[in-house]
């Protein structure tokens, strides 16, 4: 079974999935949505099987390949994965699925159903000739126009309808480069997904997304790009220092442990850390997410905010930490400095939002401070935490995404303002949004509290300032949680002019998306053990790597281990 | 009038002998050496972590938790088609729970060891951290057990009436069956982590409750005060738990206990305060206390279950429980003797103000668990407050339902100045309030007069300063206490009837009135029973230790001047409300203290103007900055970057050619630079 080439395979289903959907005749899109989401479920089949190959005790990485690939350059394409790889790799199957069926009709909400109720036939063709008009108005806005106000207009019209074998093709290209990037061991192979993941991404937010979508896309794809070329720069010097120590290579097993100097370190450790600290992305390199995540279809949010961004805080415990020990060393305390002012600053940002979708885009902030800290306090439990943190935080943010825009295409508004006392017509939408809200703000019993109180307990030996004023974080969560849903869901009824006093609840569909991603919130906040067991050697190797050791009771002598 | 008359000084010659039945009870208790209670093992010291692991019949202990906890799932999830039978499966659950809780108590009581601990499985396992998930059964999450089911119990059946007509009902006993299943968790948890999850759990209900109505903008904003001034609470229990370990590696009771000794005094003061805080915040206390007479917007048996009887008290159990830390620092213990100590002044003097009859009561809980604090910071007197804690369980709870049965006779009104001669219009309700009543205002004999009586004279036998200040502090109160509540009964039931046109009072149905009444003879019963009958201070001696302190004054002495003190706070009461009539509109001329008082001290407006102003404040100044600021800084960057806003729209114009261009530019980019590499090489 472990001889399988499993990482391959399950890169190249979704591929051959989105070359498949791509190729259908246009005209098909029921059929290419059901391809689509019988090649997403393959993929998370195929994945299951994988991690029960999985063996915790056994090497670090395991399902490894290596064939050469620019040899000149000792350029592989090498894939394994590790306990870290192995969890993302994981989530992202469950959520490719979950999108898929969440956002059936993202692509083409005339066919919509729950739509057709909400809106009258005349605005959905209104809609249609809208369109080139909204993009025309988008593609205007250019990326140095002053940011419009941080709260959405209300769309009245239905969003145009769009190539929906593109859009399906995208996703599925999208987890194909999403399963390279967390598998990659060879530092070039993972800059080329890393890079490349950017392109489906920018097509789905630029195309499919809302009313700025262009500003979004462009600011997005800016941002990372810039990231990249530090990266590449990173990179590159990477190599010219393995040249010079003997052979030049970008196997990351080879890598750990390069002697070179503090300096050399230092400059190299920044390169690829801004490019992650972009993606993932920690004050202050945020402020395209916000607008990213709100113009994004709700899908493409989830992706993006669940899992993309993962990259960068993946990036931080596989590459930042073992290839240069003593600059993260000699900078995590700045780097903990800056997760703790984003922990506070998402948050406080986060209540100020009018803007359903921001909002969440900005505890994603928040919540990225938790991550970055954990992977910075270099002890077992914050890189464990923050591993299951990335794991959790795409179930939680995912679930909260995929509500929050149930609610947006009933309404066709993301302004909070626009809703009030929704569970008074809609009451499983409100639940379903309570419980993903609780989760965003850690209650016990969602896994969501497990990875933070470990990143928190992780901290506090080595930077207890840090962690104490992270935990004012976790009140200001649950009041930006709790806020959004009383002004939203509490409260006397009040709607959307276009829905008058009724609104239809969450469909069979919907729930199918979204019941997943709570049971398994539930299920991993009582019983985390089988992601913990996984995690921890992959940490346990990582912290080895930066030759730190947990810092021992203060009190006791550890006689009780 | 013959309850006026019972409270005035006719009642002196009883206290007498019944106190001195109390003293020479409680001298038998230290002397004897085993009543059927006690155990074999010695009971001295408080306990050093050793738990025995369960066996026999504790290994359905999690079956305790699990029967309510699936009722919850089922009746959260089910749907309307449980309407019609959920409601009685909830309360199966819970009586259920009850009979198992009863089983184990009695299962405990045939151990020589009275400890059982079962692990169930391993919960948070990374490096050093080992959280097992256990539940751990002992004298004091035995008695918490039955007080959370038993009330429980009652009030689900209780709830049958009261919400009888409400739609959806269904959700509320799904969330009634949820708090008793967190509430089981927070007590039999056997570590600091598995008590937290029930501690937020119990939040989530309480918040879940309190917004029943959620329609009500005001209710919803109440909700979300008590879950935020909780969380801040919450806070210092997590802090508390990072340090735990920090120092000692572990959040175990069993590992934190047996090690305790091992911290530094400034290191327990530390996590002593921020366990205080999360204890504030969860029991109400100052100054995280202005959130529970919000709670009051929740349905009426909420307010009994959950924000009287039981999950307000936790904050008395995590201190009893952790009475092995505060061993280690005597600051922290004082610190939560003055915590008590204030807020039992600040509740009774605000509940003297209030005409609403469930704020009334809540400052009246905010104000007895005041006295629970200052007890359980005593030596030797944490037992004490626990049974207070069960009388107060009793006695609120019936108080609660009883004010309930008053508001469902009324068309839900609560204004006490719109009662009035309620007494012939519901007898058993006004029989049960009485006995509530005379329970809390420390009747002779009735159980407030034993667990009242105990904590005064456990303060003053601290001896000192502080023991005459806390003393006599809370001696004074129950004066203050006596006057609210004669206040609230004659304002609700004598008097001229000032009900407001169209509300017809009536007696409220036998499913309410029968937890009522057994709730009644609780009140009046708990006292004497868990005094002399199963003496409760013994049985809780293994966990919370037991201390024979030299008394300042003579038991008896203190019950006269208690009682003495009471009955004059009555006959003011008397003096003021029911000699002259009740106006329906409260007066405006009144003395700066009542003015205060009714503003609740002004808490909530420092609240507001500390901390939510400012907080909004920031919030849209960041906001402005983030749009402006950081994100303008960015642009500024791109422009220069780009050399100009016409590049960067050229860019975007052609995005898909450009991008692909960049891409490819990126690409020879790195050829170049390994070709240069290799040359160099």
């Amino acid at each position: 079974m472990t001889d399988l080439p499993w990482l391959t395979i399950l890169g190249l289903v979704p591929l051959v999935g989105a070359l498949v959907v791509a190729a259908l005749p246009s005209g098909r899109d029921a059929l290419a949505k059901t391809v689509a989401l019988a090649v997403s479920l393959v993929v998370l089949a195929l994945t299951i099987v994988m991690c029960a190959a999985f063996e915790p005790g056994g090497d670090r990485f395991q399902f490894v390949q290596a064939y050469d690939w620019i040899p000149a350059f000792g350029v592989q394409y090498a894939v394994g994965a590790d306990g870290v790889a192995l969890v993302l790799i994981a989530l992202t199957a469950v959520l490719v699925p979950v999108v898929v069926l969440a956002s059936w009709y993202d692509a083409d909400p005339s066919a919509d159903p729950l739509r057709r109720v909400a809106g009258t036939a005349a605005s959905a063709t209104a809609g249609a000739s809208g369109s080139a008009s909204s993009r025309r108005v988008g593609g205007g806005t250019a990326v140095l126009d002053p940011p419009q106000p941080a709260f959405a207009e209300p769309v009245d019209s239905l969003p145009p309808r769009r190539s929906v074998k593109t859009f399906f093709a995208l996703l599925l290209l999208l987890e194909t480069m999403m399963i390279g990037v967390f598998a990659a061991t060879d530092v070039f192979l993972f800059y080329v997904f890393f890079e490349a993941m950017l392109i489906p991404m920018y097509f789905l937010i630029g195309s499919y997304g809302g009313p700025r979508r262009s500003y979004a896309a462009m600011k997005f794809l800016l941002y990372s790009l810039f990231g990249g070329l530090l990266m590449l720069a990173a990179v590159i010097g990477l190599y010219v220092v393995s040249a010079d120590a003997g052979e030049g290579t970008f196997a990351f097993e080879r890598l750990v442990g390069l002697e070179m100097s503090t300096g050399v370190e230092i400059a190299l450790f920044s390169g690829f850390f801004i490019a992650f600290a972009i993606k993932a992305p920690l004050f202050p390199f945020h402020t395209w997410l916000p607008d990213a995540g709100a113009e994004s279809p709700v899908g493409g949010a989830v992706l993006l905010v669940g899992v993309l961004d993962k990259v960068g805080t993946f990036g931080f415990l596989r590459y930042c930490l073992p290839l240069f020990p003593e600059a993260s060393r000699i900078l995590g305390p700045y780097v903990i400095a800056l997760c703790v002012i984003g922990i506070l600053y998402g948050a406080l940002l986060a209540m100020g939002q009018k803007d359903l979708k921001r909002l969440v885009s900005y505890t994603s902030v928040a919540h990225f401070g938790f991550i970055g800290m954990g992977v910075f306090a270099f002890t077992t439990q914050g890189q464990t935490g923050a591993v299951l943190y990335m794991v959790n935080h795409g179930l939680s943010t995912g679930a909260l995404f995929l509500v929050v825009g149930f609610l947006i295409v009933r309404g066709r508004s993301r302004s909070i303002p626009d809703y009030s006392g929704v569970a008074n017509v809609a009451p499983v939408l409100a639940g379903t949004f309570l419980v993903a809200g609780l989760s965003s703000l850690a209650l016990p019993g969602l896994s969501t509290f497990v990875s933070e109180f470990l990143v928190l307990v992780g901290t506090y030996p080595r930077y207890p300032v840090a962690a104490v004023l992270a935990a004012i974080g976790v009140i200001l969560a649950a009041l930006y949680v709790l806020l959004m849903y009383q002004r939203t869901m509490q409260g006397p009824l009040r709607l959307p002019a276009l829905l008058g006093d009724r609104m239809p609840d969450l469909r069979g569909r919907e729930v199918l998306a979204v019941a997943p991603l709570l049971a398994l919130m539930v299920v991993l906040g009582i019983y985390p053990k089988p992601l913990t067991d996984v995690i921890n050697p992959a940490v346990e190797a990582t912290m080895q790597d930066i030759g730190q050791s947990d810092p021992a009771p203060t009190a006791a002598d550890g006689a009780e281990d | 009038m013959s309850l006026l008359l019972a409270a005035g000084p006719a009642s002196e010659p009883a206290a007498a002998p019944a106190s001195e039945l109390a003293a020479a009870a409680a001298s038998q208790l230290a002397a004897a050496p085993a009543t059927w209670l006690a155990t074999d093992a010695p009971a001295e010291g408080l306990p050093t972590g050793d738990y025995l692991a369960a066996a026999g019949t504790h290994t359905l202990l999690w079956l305790l938790i699990a029967l309510p906890l699936a009722g919850a799932a089922v009746l959260l999830l089910g749907g309307r088609r449980t309407n019609s039978w959920g409601p009685y499966l909830a309360i199966a659950a819970c009586a259920g729970s009850f009979l198992l809780a009863v089983v184990s108590l009695f299962a405990l009581l045939g151990l020589e060891e009275r400890t059982a601990q079962l692990e169930l499985f391993s919960w948070v396992p990374v490096g050093e951290l080992q959280v097992d998930f256990g539940l751990l059964l002992d004298p004091l999450s035995a008695t918490f057990t039955l007080l959370i089911t038993g009330v429980g119990l009652l009030i689900h059946v209780y709830s049958l009436g009261y919400m009888a007509h409400d739609p959806r009902r269904r959700l509320f006993f799904g969330y009634l069956n949820l708090f008793v299943a967190a509430m089981l968790v927070l007590v039999l948890g056997d570590s600091y982590l598995a008590l937290f999850l029930g501690w937020e759990g119990v939040g989530l209900a309480s918040y879940l409750l309190i917004s029943f109505w959620f329609y009500v903008p005001a209710y919803a904003t109440a909700a979300k005060k008590a879950f935020i001034m909780n969380r801040v609470g919450d806070v210092g229990l997590l802090i508390a738990m990072f340090i735990m370990f920090a120092t000692l590696g572990t959040t175990q009771f069993a590992g934190v206990f047996a090690e305790a000794e091992l911290l530094t005094a400034g290191t327990a003061t530390a996590i002593g305060l921020l366990l205080l805080l999360g204890a504030c915040g969860k029991s109400g206390q100052f100054p995280l206390h202005t959130w529970l007479p919000d709670a009051m917007a929740g349905p009426t048996p909420v307010s009994a279950l959950i924000h009287a009887a039981t999950m307000v008290t936790a904050g008395v159990y995590l201190i009893a429980r952790s009475l092995p830390l505060y061993e280690v620092s005597e600051t922290a213990r004082l610190v939560v003797g003055i915590v008590g100590v204030v807020t039992l002044v600040i509740g009774a003097v605000i509940g003297c103000a209030y005409d609403d009859i469930k704020k009334v009561l809540a400052y009246s809980t905010v104000s007895q668990i005041g006295y629970m604090f200052l007890a359980v910071a005593i030596p030797g007197a944490a037992a004490v407050a626990i049974l207070h804690l069960l009388t107060h369980g009793f006695f609120k709870a019936c108080m609660f339902l009883s004010a309930g049965s008053v508001m469902h006779g009324m068309d839900d009104q609560v204004d006490m100045r719109r009662f009035g001669g309620l007494r012939t219009k519901m007898p058993v309700t006004f029989a049960c309030m009485t006995a509530g009543y005379l329970a809390i205002i420390g009747f002779p004999l009735l159980s407030g007069f034993y667990s009242k009586d105990l904590i005064i004279e456990a303060a003053l036998d601290q001896g000192g300063l502080r023991g005459w200040l806390f003393g006599l502090t809370a001696i004074a109160i129950a004066g203050v206490t006596a006057f609210y509540m004669t206040r609230m009964m004659i304002m609700t039931f004598f008097g001229a009837p000032r009900w407001t046109e169209g509300v017809h009072p009536h007696e409220s149905p036998a499913v309410m009135t029968g937890p009522m009444v057994l709730l009644a003879v609780g009140s009046v019963v708990s006292g004497f029973l868990l005094v002399n009958v199963f003496p409760l201070q013994e049985f809780l001696a293994p966990v919370l230790g037991s201390e024979e302190a030299d008394h300042v004054l003579p038991p008896i002495v203190v019950s006269i001047i208690v009682t003495l003190v009471s009955a004059a706070g009555a006959l003011v009461a008397y003096a003021m409300y029911f000699r002259k009539p009740v106006p329906t509109t409260a007066p405006v001329a009144v003395s700066p203290l009542t003015v205060a008082a009714r503003r609740n001290l002004y808490f909530d407006a420092l609240n507001e103007n500390l901390l939510m102003r400012p907080g909004q404040y920031l919030t849209r100044a960041l906001v402005f900055a983030d749009n402006r600021g950081i994100d303008g800084a960015v642009h500024g960057l791109a422009a220069g970057i780009g050399g100009g806003s016409g590049r960067l729209r050229r860019v975007q114009n052609g995005f898909v050619r450009s991008y692909a261009l960049s891409m490819f530019g990126g690409a020879l980019l790195v050829v170049a630079a390994l070709l240069l590499v290799r040359i160099g090489a």
